[in-house]
């Protein structure tokens, strides 16, 4: 029998949990199912694609803790979670390509959501590949946003959740990872290293409760893909973030490991990657 | 240090790389602009820099006619600046960043029961456009216009000054905002007094009506409803000249289930040819309307859905116009010569036999608009939807627009692309004071072409 039966505590641990800093009144929400919320912390909040996932979040109550680097986006999407209805925000503004900073970063956040049910990695630039081909300062700066960064939060993360034998790791890599093309082979080779490092990490503690899910989008019509060449024709933010946050959802065992969004990547995607590199090697593309 | 001269290279793009123009809803005219997309609200006037040529703030282009375009500058979507900020859900003030459009904003309310004290027949327009055109709805004579609702916004210059306006702080600028056609500034955000409702039904009643005198009975019998609008058949002639339907609905007041609305699935497929309006089509069309309704008078308990936003339902629907596009005439003609005014043009058009579709006929409240440019007055007010006829539109056009200064009547910007820079100083002789409030680093084609120079008519 437990000591304090009116305080939750950590499955895991058998810690009681901390109450939240600041529990939201009742604010008035949809009347949906009832929905169990979720405590998540979004890495790259001001990204399109984190944002719209937030939005479904707060509308459905959950709990978030937002880290984004400029202070004013930041606030203006705290703003609208709050808004939306979400059960309690938190931010930090914060440069992540920091990495000596991620521990207490991390430590503040978690300590802020009194646990942790889902880490979103959304931090990333697209870069510009010509000025990373003429200068290696700029292809730098995309392998360390997009690779080495993730990498460092990643590490802190998964220790904690698997001590803890629970939680979901959801990272945002790419379909550009999956071969290098001329076009943008600098960010591509950053999440073709994220996603193997990924796949090694699931490897490692799937078997201790954790969830790593690796997203690779397609082009979405974001901020980040203004301006490019047929934009107009990405896909719809609306969608891949209604089918990121249900790939989230999946319990441990149940959901995909490596989620293409739209799906029509997965097949895309492989037939690209069949393509001998005698012939791929001649193409523009 | 002074300061670099304005660089041409990076924005000289016409639109994004190959991507479509940005249209308004008449898709005539049509003119190549660059787009530099606002997301943030920081981005203004941020994104000014290198701009030549002005530039111009935009939302959905759900405007007919050349309000929401910029031949040669640059236009700046707001969609992607589409945050809540705020909302009360005791005194239903909600707070929110301009690009937002009225869906989203239903989206949000009506799950909390709320609904907008005004909207337009679609909802398919941002906060920004519908401030920025003082838009009106089938309310009108009892709310006034959007304007009338809200209660503050944050305008930002180009000159990077920003200005809380509202009806008792910068009070000039607030009016000349509203209904400024975005030519004052960029509203950042906006704040507006939602209205609360217990269900998404409206309680309908359709009525006919034959002629102008019916249609003005039954507008004195229906001053207490809420909603009243009516559709009129502008291709018959004789005994069926001017006969209409009449609708009129109130919320209801029984609680019924708040849901979210579904996302229309229907998008009007191609460009139809420009053959498929004619008198021929509109006529059977007009008939068919007026007889679907086979009885005097129908009641129902509509969804609000199809009761405010019956065009909705199909996206793009203004391709079924053809490449040419259309033109829509909207007069409001005060009441002194709103009946003689109103059957003038109805005759007129219907002598032209180049009927449209879509004629919607109101009577405007007397609830004054705070904007300075607004176009609702007491009176009638006309709309039409026009298929482009290259030789005989705009001659058309010109008589129509003649006829409504006669009458003492005027037209309506954000349905605009045809009045003359004299109309234009007719129907709105504030415009030179309006003018003064005007930010030199923005402007449109509309606003280009009514203080130009007088075409050769």
């Amino acid at each position: 029998m437990s000591e304090n039966p009116g305080i939750p505590v950590d499955p895991s641990t058998q810690e009681p949990l901390l109450p939240l800093r600041a529990p939201a009144e009742d604010a008035p929400r949809p009347a949906t199912a009832p929905h169990v919320p979720r405590r998540i912390l979004v890495l790259g909040a001001t990204s399109g694609i984190a944002e719209t996932c937030c939005r479904i979040w707060a509308e459905r109550g959950d709990s978030l803790f937002l880290v984004a680097r400029n202070a004013d986006k930041l606030a203006a999407v705290a703003a609208d979670l709050r808004t939306r209805g979400a059960r309690y925000v938190d931010t930090a503004v914060a440069n992540l390509d920091d990495t000596a900073a991620h521990p207490d970063l991390l430590a503040r956040a978690i300590n802020s959501l009194a646990g942790l049910d889902v880490a979103f990695l959304a931090l990333g630039i697209l870069g510009d590949q010509p000025e990373a081909e003429r200068s290696f300062a700029h292809a730098h700066e995309i392998l360390h946003t997009n690779y080495t960064a993730p990498v460092s939060l990643l590490t802190w993360l998964a220790n904690y959740c698997a001590q803890r034998h629970g939680g979901t790791l959801a990272v945002l890599s790419s379909v550009a990872g999956d071969r290098g093309r001329k076009s943008n082979y600098v960010y591509g080779s950053s999440k073709a290293g994220l996603t193997a490092f990924l796949g090694g990490l699931r490897n490692r503690i799937d078997r201790e409760g954790v969830r790593v899910l690796t997203i690779k989008p397609g082009p979405v019509k974001t901020a980040m893909t203004e301006g490019m060449k047929g934009s107009q024709k990405f896909a719809d933010v609306e969608a891949v973030a209604a089918t990121i946050v249900k790939a989230i959802d999946a319990a441990l065992g149940k959901g995909p490991d490596v989620l293409y969004v739209p799906g029509i990547w997965r097949i895309i995607m492989a037939v690209i990657r069949a393509i001998p590199e005698a012939i791929f090697k001649k193409w523009n593309l | 240090m002074e300061t670099a001269p304005p660089t041409i290279e990076p924005t000289q793009k016409p639109a994004i790389n190959g991507s479509p123009r940005f249209e308004s809803w008449g898709r005539y005219p049509t003119y190549d602009a660059a787009l530099r997309p606002m997301h943030w609200q920081g981005d203004f006037p941020a994104l000014l820099n290198g701009v030549y040529g002005g530039a111009l703030a935009v939302g959905l282009g759900r405007s007919y006619g050349d309000v929401c375009l910029l031949k040669g500058g640059t236009l700046l979507p707001t969609t992607g600046m589409n945050r809540l900020l705020d909302f009360d859900a005791e005194t239903g003030l909600l707070t929110a960043e301009t690009g937002i459009t009225l869906a989203q904003i239903l989206d949000f309310a009506v799950p909390r029961g709320y609904f907008l004290p005004v909207t337009p027949g679609t909802k398919y327009v941002t906060l920004g456009g519908a401030i920025a055109n003082d838009i009106h709805g089938k309310n009108h004579h009892v709310a006034g216009t959007f304007g009338n609702h809200v209660t503050q916004f944050e305008l930002v210059r180009s000159d990077g000054t920003t200005r809380l306006c509202s009806p008792t702080e910068n009070p000039d600028i607030f009016a000349a905002t509203i209904g400024g056609m975005g030519l004052t500034g960029v509203m950042r955000w906006a704040q507006v007094r939602l209205k609360p409702i217990v269900s998404r039904l409206v309680d309908y009643q359709g009525i006919q009506f034959h002629g102008i005198d019916e249609f003005l009975a039954l507008t004195a019998e229906s001053q207490h409803v809420e909603y009243t609008v009516s559709w009129v058949d502008v291709a018959s002639t004789g005994k069926n000249f001017a006969r209409g339907i009449f609708m009129k609905g109130d919320h209801s007041n029984v609680p019924a289930p708040l849901t979210k609305s579904a996302k229309p699935k229907l998008v009007f497929p191609v460009e139809a040819p420009g053959f498929a309006l004619n008198s021929f089509t509109v006529g059977a069309f007009n008939t068919l309307f007026f007889h679907k309704q086979m009885k005097k008078s129908v009641t129902a308990l509509q969804d609000y859905e199809p009761f405010f936003y019956p065009l909705d339902a199909v996206l793009k629907w203004n391709r079924m116009y053809g490449k040419r596009g259309l033109l829509q005439f909207q007069y409001a003609i005060p009441w002194d010569h709103a009946r003689e005014g109103t059957e003038a043009v109805l005759r007129a058009v219907a002598k032209s036999g180049l009927a449209s579709f879509l004629a919607v006929l109101k009577a405007f409240g007397d609830v004054p608009s705070p904007g300075m440019m607004s176009f609702p007055k007491p009176g009638i007010t006309l709309a039409l939807d026009f298929p482009i006829k290259p030789d005989k539109s705009f001659p058309l056009f010109q008589r129509l627009a003649d006829m409504v200064q006669e009458f003492g009547g005027r037209l309506y910007p954000a349905k605009d692309a045809a009045m003359t820079p004299a109309q234009f100083r007719a129907f709105y002789p504030q415009w030179e004071k309006f003018a003064r409030y005007k930010d030199p680093g923005l402007t449109s084609s509309f606003w280009e072409r009514v203080t130009g120079q007088e075409p050769t008519r």
